[in-house]
């Protein structure tokens, strides 16, 4: 897991592909030929708010995500920073 | 052949319970029941570009070797191409026959990956040369897969014909010397290279190149070697456990599912994904559930009908009859099922075994038993489409052909030299002389 901070700004990758599907989304890293699964419309909305957003809880919160759901989105949002599919935004 | 090389895909999901996106009708927690209702769009879909080939591998799932005066133009591959990236298919797994044949490969290529659909491609290695490596490997979005069959030349050439062993090799050493790393070195697993696995590894590692395992189909012209490749009982036990020793380290293209019954489910989806999350393109447009089941009864529709690649994904009868429960019949009651799911739906119809029974493969020896049974039925079904050579170029180094059962034609192992060009100006444009319009 990557520790991501939640005022931080963070990115998807840009040789990231996402893809909305009925459960969520598939997300495809073209750089590391893996593929990974959002279960949940509400990730891909946190997930898609990213790049217009100052910080992960900004984006949070304009996915609806109330503050008591923040811990577990949190930890979701780590396991797509592992496989690099997010990534911190650099100055 | 590639299905899903992902091993063990990482799941991004917040804790279960409550969620508030609006749940689907069915909203089981694991993402392999959610695929088994199908995807808008394929995760990857395998596209065979040519039945022309150059070898002649007497297992060759698609019956190659010449290629089909109907084959799809280079316009209409672009077409398909335009449509993938509509669809946001993420690659595509291209083959044949040997795809690198047709005189527009490249240029396909080139024409997916700037449509950022990325390509896998697979190839007996005849057209890579120094400097195809070498712009192969300035490439972030064309991956490369090397077949071979054995860990020496009398193990591989055996099933896919004199010089193929030195060809493939070749290739990877130009892929190293290009600075290509990680690409794929793609073995079907028969009985004569089970023992050879260790080998294949040192192989792969020498190149700087990753190991693909899988699995030995009966189609195509594999239907006629089916009996004599595929691997006996305890060699498919120690295929598992040396599969389980290497982990997500050597990718099998989710082939092996009917083993999990050994023990814990191997690495990747452990699902058929046929007309649920792969499907495959033959060269003429026709659109089948998987790259095993060329036959008509997995015919799903053609890409050249109207609404094109996309209405024979979303609403074609078979894809949707595909998505929905399968029965698994006979094999419900086994306590493995929820692993192997009944095993593959291709090895079962082309040993005339019924669909809703064990694999012929099934490890608890099920499939075994209706092997015997249907050999008093004698109600195997044929594949569809043959392709093959029709010449015999001679026989095999140790002087024996390899016959085909109920054809009767011998298969032939072609003595071309790799380094030369393919047997006919024919097959070295698959186009030439085809108008779409006549």
């Amino acid at each position: 897991m990557i520790p991501v901070d939640l005022d931080a700004a963070w990115d998807v990758h840009p040789q990231v592909s996402i893809r909305p599907e009925p459960f969520g989304a598939l997300l495809y890293h073209f750089g590391t030929r893996k593929l990974s699964f959002l279960k949940d419309r509400t990730l891909l909305a946190a997930v898609e708010s990213l790049a217009a957003s100052a910080s992960v809880r900004a984006a949070f919160a304009s996915a609806g995500i109330p503050d008591g759901e923040i811990p577990r989105y949190h930890a979701a949002l780590g396991t797509l920073a592992a496989s690099s599919m997010v990534i911190e935004r650099k100055p | 052949m590639t299905l899903l090389d992902t091993p063990r895909p990482s799941a991004a999901a917040p804790a279960p319970g409550t969620t508030t996106a609006p749940a689907t009708p069915t909203q089981p927690g694991r993402l392999v029941d959610l695929f088994e209702f199908g995807l808008d769009s394929p995760i990857c879909l395998t596209w065979e570009l040519t039945y022309a080939c150059n070898l002649s591998c007497v297992h060759c799932l698609s019956s190659s070797g010449r290629r089909d005066p109907r084959e799809l133009s280079t316009e209409e591959c672009k077409a398909v191409i335009d449509e993938l990236e509509r669809m946001q298919v993420f690659y595509v797994n291209i083959g044949g026959g040997e795809p690198t044949v047709r005189s527009d490969f490249w240029e396909l290529v080139d024409y997916a990956t700037a449509h950022k659909v990325g390509v896998k491609f697979s190839t007996n290695g005849v057209k890579i040369t120094p400097e195809v490596a070498q712009k192969l490997a300035s490439s972030d979005y064309v991956d490369v897969q090397i077949s071979l069959d054995g860990a020496t030349a009398e193990v591989n050439d055996y099933v896919r014909g004199p010089g193929s062993y030195a060809t493939a090799m070749r290739a990877m050493q130009n892929m190293k010397d290009a600075g290509f790393t990680g690409f794929k070195i793609s073995v079907v697993c028969t009985r004569q290279n089970i023992g050879q696995l260790d080998e294949f590894k040192a192989i792969a590692d020498e190149y700087g190149a990753q190991l693909r395992l899988t699995r030995l189909r009966p189609s195509g012209r594999g239907a006629d070697v089916w009996d004599e490749l595929h691997p006996l009982p305890e060699q498919q036990r120690e295929l598992y456990d040396w599969l389980v020793a290497h982990g997500d380290g050597v990718l099998t293209g989710d082939s092996f599912f009917h083993l999990s019954a050994y023990g814990s489910a191997l690495p990747g989806l452990n699902l058929c994904g046929a007309g649920r999350v792969v499907c495959l393109i033959d060269p003429v447009g026709d659109v089948y559930a998987c790259p095993f089941a060329i036959h008509d009864e997995f015919l799903a529709g053609n890409v050249r009908s109207e609404g094109g690649f996309q209405e024979v994904w979303r609403n074609s009868a078979l894809f949707t009859r595909l998505r929905t429960p399968q029965s698994g019949g006979a094999c419900t009651s086994c306590s493995f099922f929820d692993t192997c799911k009944g095993g593959c739906m291709a090895a079962k119809f082309f040993t005339g075994l019924p669909l809703d029974g064990p694999d012929p493969e099934c490890v608890r020896g099920f499939g075994e038993q209706a092997l015997e049974k249907r050999k008093e039925a004698d109600s195997i079904p044929r594949p569809d489409g043959d392709h093959s050579h029709r010449t015999e170029r001679g026989p095999r180094r140790d002087g024996g052909v390899v016959k085909t059962k109920s054809r009767g034609i011998p298969i032939t192992l072609s003595l071309t030299r790799p380094d030369r060009p393919p047997v006919s100006a024919c097959e070295e444009n698959p186009l030439a002389g085809f108008d779409p319009r006549s």
